[in-house]
This record gives structure tokens, sequence and C-alpha cells, in this order.
């Protein structure tokens, strides 16, 4: 009864669950570091500003110059209108999108990780704040370590506002992307938007509060599908932030180096480069999945190496080739040498040619569109004197900002005529002539009527603008009798 | 097994971690710790959970779930929600209802939010006879074409829609009775009769024996050349469209045992908006025609068939 239980217990270690080792990244400069910043200005910028921005498009269409008019189903950007039905421009920017991620990934490694993902940007912006409130690394883990007090309190309180506030902005800038942004903020502030604006914002402050303010790195090694997809796309060819050990190891002080000369490498344990990580790994255990190339460990090193008189270049942006070659003594190779990589000479032509492509079938597409669907429920339909009726829809597809005159005319089947929900069959003839309003899309219920007699064939409805510039778009389709073919 | 913790804290050698001590033929567990946040998240989650199974229903009991402390519903919730779409489209309908329906097509916005009104009414009612593409079938009419028992303008097809079709109980029903010849004919006379019968629509050649039977027994309703007479509901002879089959079998099946459908008077059970909107997508189909010679020059006097 009382015998201790048999389970072991014993075997189970005392922690279950790791708390996250809080990283203080210390305060660097450096030419990668000046390109972080101004990778995060230039991304930040564009959030936040982009939908401020105004474009002129006439009365008939919004004057913002990127709007993603959900209700509307119009997709602005500057010059462009995408209609739903030309949604593959979309598609194609995202399919550039994510080859331009394997190109830049094929080159460089995780340098999308490193500069301009957003929870890396977002990340880099709360460490300044962090940064900003209480200090450097030193000051910050003394905070940290302190005991809760007052002054902790109020200081813990100022930096999560600031993140807050941050957090709110970022949250509220996403919301002016679907909607004419002067009068969302009004309406936002006035408590008349729609209740999703008020979701979106809250759900995209809490989110930015808490990836950015608190998950940081552990979005990256534990959440992120990234990290892993593109430790499969880097090959030895991809720059990495590597730590040369054969020059470095073993490491030593530089007093240990001046008593042995020749005896240590050039690494002299000085821990700068774990200290600027944002990651907080140590680069020196080599490549890793923590790792997100930002180069900041190459700046702490760099730093480091030209005080003490030695090379820079210690930690450095290489491929897994060139540190074959170093280690056995070649000279470095100028960095240009990854472009002739075949994998991401390919990547750029598929880039660059879908880019071609789409730009081409944007400058050449039409403005007037006409698609159509016969009914197909009842497929025909047999009037008392014999003869056929077909019933099809027709979209009829204005995409320039003025009212247009169109005329719809059967292009096959001779011997028939249509009419339309609002022409009536006394008006019954081979073309018929609708207006459709500015970039708008007009439906007409179209019926054709051919006499008794008439097989199943094909025929086409054509549309063709009555103003200039003509256009016209055809559009094939079926007439259905009890009469084969 | 130790009970002692330290005695056998071992470290895997591959990856520098520890042994959790599990070990099954060989394959033993490797003591990887879980962000503590993930902990956090699966708390939140358990809380979360306990909150929602108070608040909503979800405890299945013996006749039916707890009701939960909100006092929820999904049939509430339709409820409300039908309430708001009613709400919406009042207006419409409060038009609707005050249009005369003989005024409607002089109002293209209300006759195309009444044919919209309608395509849904329609998809409730009546696609369990008339088929969802109104196409109908045998014995139940097709509402795409042009052929009209009881006539094909908004107001006929609204009247036909509020009284039915030979129902009880209903004085303003359709009505029409075709005589059962059942025992009245020698099968050389159906014949002729029934070619007579489909030679009106250029199906048969007719003869003087079919003729005959055809005036003396069925122009009276359907007319000399079978035109059909719509104040009676006696349907057209001379045209393409049969509602019960045009096969020689069928007709004379017709002539001898007339099938005849029924229809229910909606006027008790759709609010005068929806019969109205039923009316004007009907009448949208592709068929409808128009008042023009709506009024009879003559009133004709109602023919009271026999009905056996």
């Amino acid at each position: 009864m009382n015998q201790p239980s048999k389970l072991p217990t014993g075997h189970l270690p005392e922690k279950l669950y790791e708390a996250r080792k809080a990283v203080h990244n210390k305060r660097i400069d450096g030419p990668f570091r000046r390109f972080k910043w101004f990778v995060m200005i230039v991304t930040l910028v564009i959030y936040y500003v982009t939908p401020w921005i105004r474009w002129d498009r006439g009365p008939y269409a919004p004057d913002q110059a990127v709007l993603v008019d959900l209700a509307g189903r119009r997709f602005y950007m500057f010059n462009i209108e995408i209609w739903p039905h030309e949604f593959y421009f979309v598609a194609g920017l995202l399919i550039m999108a994510g080859i331009g991620l394997f190109l830049v990934t094929s080159v460089v490694g995780r340098a999308w990780c490193g500069y301009a993902c957003p929870q890396t940007v977002w990340t880099d912006l709360f460490q300044h704040v962090d940064r900003f409130v209480d200090g450097d690394r030193n000051a910050r883990m003394r905070l940290d370590a302190a005991p809760w007090g007052p002054k902790k309190i109020a200081r813990r309180s100022f930096k999560w506002l600031v993140y807050l506030v941050i957090a709110f902005w970022t949250g509220g800038a996403w919301i002016m992307y679907f909607a004419d942004a002067p009068t969302l903020t009004r309406d936002f502030w006035a408590g008349e938007a729609a209740p999703v604006a008020y979701a979106t914002v809250a759900m995209l402050t809490l989110t930015t509060f808490a990836l950015g303010g608190f998950m940081r790195e552990q979005v990256c090694i534990y959440m992120c599908p990234w990290p892993r997809i593109q430790s499969a796309m880097l090959d030895e060819k991809s720059l990495l932030v590597t730590y040369k050990d054969w020059r470095g190891e073993p490491r030593g002080s530089i007093k240990k180096a001046e008593k042995n000369p020749g005896e240590f490498g050039d690494c002299i344990d000085c821990m700068q480069c774990v200290q600027v990580c944002p990651t907080g790994i140590d680069i020196r255990e080599g490549s890793q999945i923590g790792c997100i190339t930002c180069a900041l460990c190459i700046d702490a090193c760099d730093r480091v190496m030209q005080d003490i008189g030695r090379p820079r270049g210690l930690i450095d942006y290489a491929t897994l080739e060139d540190c074959e070659r170093e280690k056995a003594g070649e000279p470095p190779r100028p960095v240009w040498h990854v472009l002739r990589h075949p994998r991401t000479v390919a990547y750029s032509m598929i880039w660059a040619s879908m880019g071609i492509a789409l730009l081409f079938l944007l400058g050449t597409r039409d403005h007037t569109s006409l698609t159509v669907s016969p009914d197909r429920n009842p497929p025909y339909m047999l009037m008392s004197d014999g003869s056929i009726r077909n019933s099809y829809t027709l979209k009829l597809r204005n995409m320039v900002g003025r009212p247009r005159n169109m005329e719809v005319s059967l292009e096959g089947l001779p011997t028939a005529v249509f009419w339309t929900d609002t022409i009536s069959n006394d008006n019954a003839a081979r073309s018929q002539t609708f207006t459709v309003n500015a970039d708008e899309t007009e439906v007409v219920r179209a019926y054709v009527m051919a006499p008794d007699g008439t097989t199943q064939q094909e025929f086409s409805f054509k549309v063709t603008t009555l103003d200039d510039p003509i256009e016209s778009d055809d559009n094939e389709t079926r007439f259905t009798s009890p009469i084969g073919e | 097994m130790a009970n002692d913790p330290s005695s056998d804290k071992r470290v895997d050698q591959a990856t520098g971690t520890e042994f959790v001590g599990h070990e099954w033929d060989g394959i033993e567990e490797l003591n990887t710790p879980l962000p503590r946040w993930w902990l956090w998240t699966f708390y939140a989650c358990v809380a979360w959970a306990l909150v929602y199974t108070i608040a909503y229903p979800a405890w299945p009991m013996i006749s039916q779930a707890t009701e939960g402390y909100l006092g929820w519903s999904s049939r509430d919730q339709l409820t409300e929600e039908m309430g708001v779409a009613d709400q919406a489209r009042k207006e419409v309908r409060d038009q609707l209802a005050a249009t005369d329906i003989v005024n409607l097509q002089g109002n293209p916005d209300l006759m195309q939010k009444a044919v919209a009104g309608g395509r849904a009414a329609f998809l409730v009612n009546c696609v369990q006879c008339h088929g969802s593409g109104a196409a109908g079938g045998p014995g139940y009419p097709n509402l795409n074409d042009d052929d009209w028992l009881w006539g094909g303008d908004l107001a006929a097809i609204e009247s036909t829609l509020q009284h039915g079709i030979r129902q009880p109980g209903d004085d303003a029903t359709r009505f029409s009775a075709m005589p059962a010849y059942q025992g009245m004919f020698s099968q050389a006379e159906l014949d002729a009769l029934t070619s007579h019968v489909l030679s009106l629509s250029g199906k048969a050649q007719s003869s003087p024996v079919g003729a005959q039977a055809y005036a003396d027994n069925c122009a009276i309703c359907h007319g000399p050349t079978g035109e059909g007479d719509r104040m009676q509901g006696a349907p057209r002879l001379n045209d393409a469209i049969w509602l019960f089959g045009s096969s020689k079998a069928d007709v004379q099946r017709q002539i001898l045992k007339p099938r005849m459908g029924v229809m229910p008077s909606w006027s008790g059970r759709l609010d005068p908006a929806t019969i109205k909107m039923l009316a004007a997508y009907v009448h949208s189909l592709g068929g409808g025609e128009d008042f023009a010679e709506a009024p009879a020059e003559e009133p004709v006097t109602p023919v009271n068939e026999p009905t056996e």
C-alpha cells in the first residue's frame, strides 16, 4: 500500500518545458547593420505609406494608388486595374515572388530571413525599442535580473506601451489597403467602420505585439517553415554566414597568443559575435536553423579584427565550396562568382521571363470582354411553332472609365435571331446594341431562337465597341437542339 | 530500476542531449524540451475550451445538449438573420405589394427585383413539380416556352398562382375538364381521330372519318383547327408542345382516360408580394406575353363541362 510508486519517475528530468532564453543583443555598427537599417526603413515606409498615395483615375474609380477593393472586386495598383477574371496577374505576381525567393536563396542563402522578412524587420524594430528604453545589452540584462520594483514596473510598462503603439499602428496600416484610407481612418475613430476592420486591427495588434515583442526568434526557430524549406534550397554554391574555423581555431585570448605564438588561431573568443546576434546563437558552431544570416556577427567580428590588427573576414559570407578552397590554401575568389551558379541563372531566367510575359499580357489586354454561359437546365426549349430556343447568360465587361455602347452579334448559326431580357422578342435580330456603364459588367440574358430543324452546333457571340478605340471579343458556345449534329 | 534520479543520467553522444530513460527495443527517447510558450498556448486552449463549453451548447445529454450560459442556438441565430434579411427586403416587398401587377412592367427596376426574388421563391415552392430550370416534365407544364394553357401575361400568371388549377374550395381556381371517351369510339374511329389530332400539327395524315369525329366531339373546346381556348383552359392541339406526350399512344390515352394536372392555390400560403415575384419570374423565363390582347372583345360565357 505505502510502497513508493514503481513508475520510473527518477528518470524524468525536472523540467519538461524549456523557458525562452532571453536574447539581449548588443548594439553594433557596420556595413551590414547599415544595410539592415536601410532595408528596414524602406520596407516599413512602403508598408505604412503606400495606402496614403493618391492616384487620379477619373470619376468612376477610387483615387487610392494601391487598393484591394474586395466588395467591388477590383484590385488597383497605380495605373493597373485588375478585374476578378484577370486574377492570373496576381497569381503570376505571387509565383514571381516565390521564384524570386528561390533565386535569392540560391545566391545569398537566407537573405530574406536576415533582412526583409516582416518577422525580422519588426523584431529588429522592437529590439531598437528595447535599446532605446532600457539601454544596451548589459543594462537590459541587469534590468532583467533585477527584482520587480516600481522602477522596473515603470520601465516595463513604458516599453510595452511603445510596443503596443507600434503594434496598433501596424495593424491599423493593414486595413488601409482594403478601403479608402482617409475615409476609413475617420470612420475607424468615429466607431463607424465595419466590425471586420476592428477585428483585423485587434488581431494584427495582438500578433505584432506578441510576435515582435516577445516571441521574436522563437518564431524563426520553432514556428516558421521557411528555415526548413530554405535549408533544402541551399547548396554548396550559396552564400552562408560562415565562421572560418580553419582560420579561427584553436581560440585563445591575445595574451595567450602572445605567449605561445603560432599555437592559436585568429579567434580571440571575445564573444562579440554571440552578443550581437538577434537570435542569440553562436555562429562558431556552424550553420544552424537559428541563423537568419543577418550578418551582424560579421560586422562585430570585423570590428574586433580591425582593432587587434588581424585581417577581416574571420566570420564572412562564404559558400561551402569556397570554404573547401580556402582550407586547401587557395586565395579567396571575389564574391561575384556566385552569380555564375547554373541554378541561379535558371531561376533568374524563369523569373524574368514570367515578368516579361506578365508585362506583355498587361500591355496587350483588352478593355472589353465577353463571356457566355449557356443555360444547362433546360438545355433547349421547344416553342409552340416548333422552333428551338436556347438561353445564355452574357457578361459584357467595360473596363474603361466611361460608359460605352457595344454591339453583340451572332457569328454562325445563320438562321437564328436573338433577343434579351430587356429587348423584347418583337425586336429579335442578329445583333443588338447595349450600353455598358463605366467600369462595370452588364449581365444580359439572351434568348437565341432558330427555326425547326436546326441541328446542334457551335456558334459565337461577338461583342464590338461602337466608339474608338474599336475593340472586340468573342466567345464560342453551343446551340443545343433535340436534333443531333 | 534505480530510484536515484541522478544515477543513470546518460547523454546521447551524437546530439549531446540527455536521455529520458524510455527505451523500446533499443530505440531511446531523447529529452528535447518543448518551449514553454507552447505549454502556455496549450493551457490557454484548455481554458478557452472550458469557458466555451459553459457559455455555448456543448455537452450532450439524453434528449438534447446543454443549453449554454449565453443561451445561443443556431436556430435562433437563423431566425434573427432571416428577420434582418426580411427587413432588408421590406422596402421592395412593400413597394411590390402596393403595385398592381399590370403596372409592374412599367417599372423596370422593381421588375428586376421582383424577378430576383421570384427566382429564390421558385426554388423553394415550385421546383418540386416544374423542375429547377422550370422546364417541367410530362404532365407538368414547361414555363420557359410560349405555350400557355391559361394565359401568359403577368396578370394571368398571377391569377393562376393565386388560385391554382382545379383546386377544390377556391371559386376562382382555373378549372377545365376533358371528358373521358373510353368506350365511345371503335378502334378504327379512335385511330382516325388520333391521326386527325396529330395532323393539326403536321405529324400525321388526316382522314374524313377522323375529321368528322374531331368536329363532333373536340372542336367545341379545342377549336376547329385545334387552336385551343385559354378561357376554358383547352390546350392548343396544333402546336409542337404536348403536355402529356405527342406519340399516338399518348394522344389516345389522353382521349380515353384523360389525365388532368392540379396546381395548389398559393394565395393562402404565400403573401401577395411573393406571388407577384413568382409571376414576374415565370414571366421573365422567355415566354412571357404582353397585355396587348388580354381583355377579350366579347364576354365569353364560361362553358361548364360536365364532370364525369
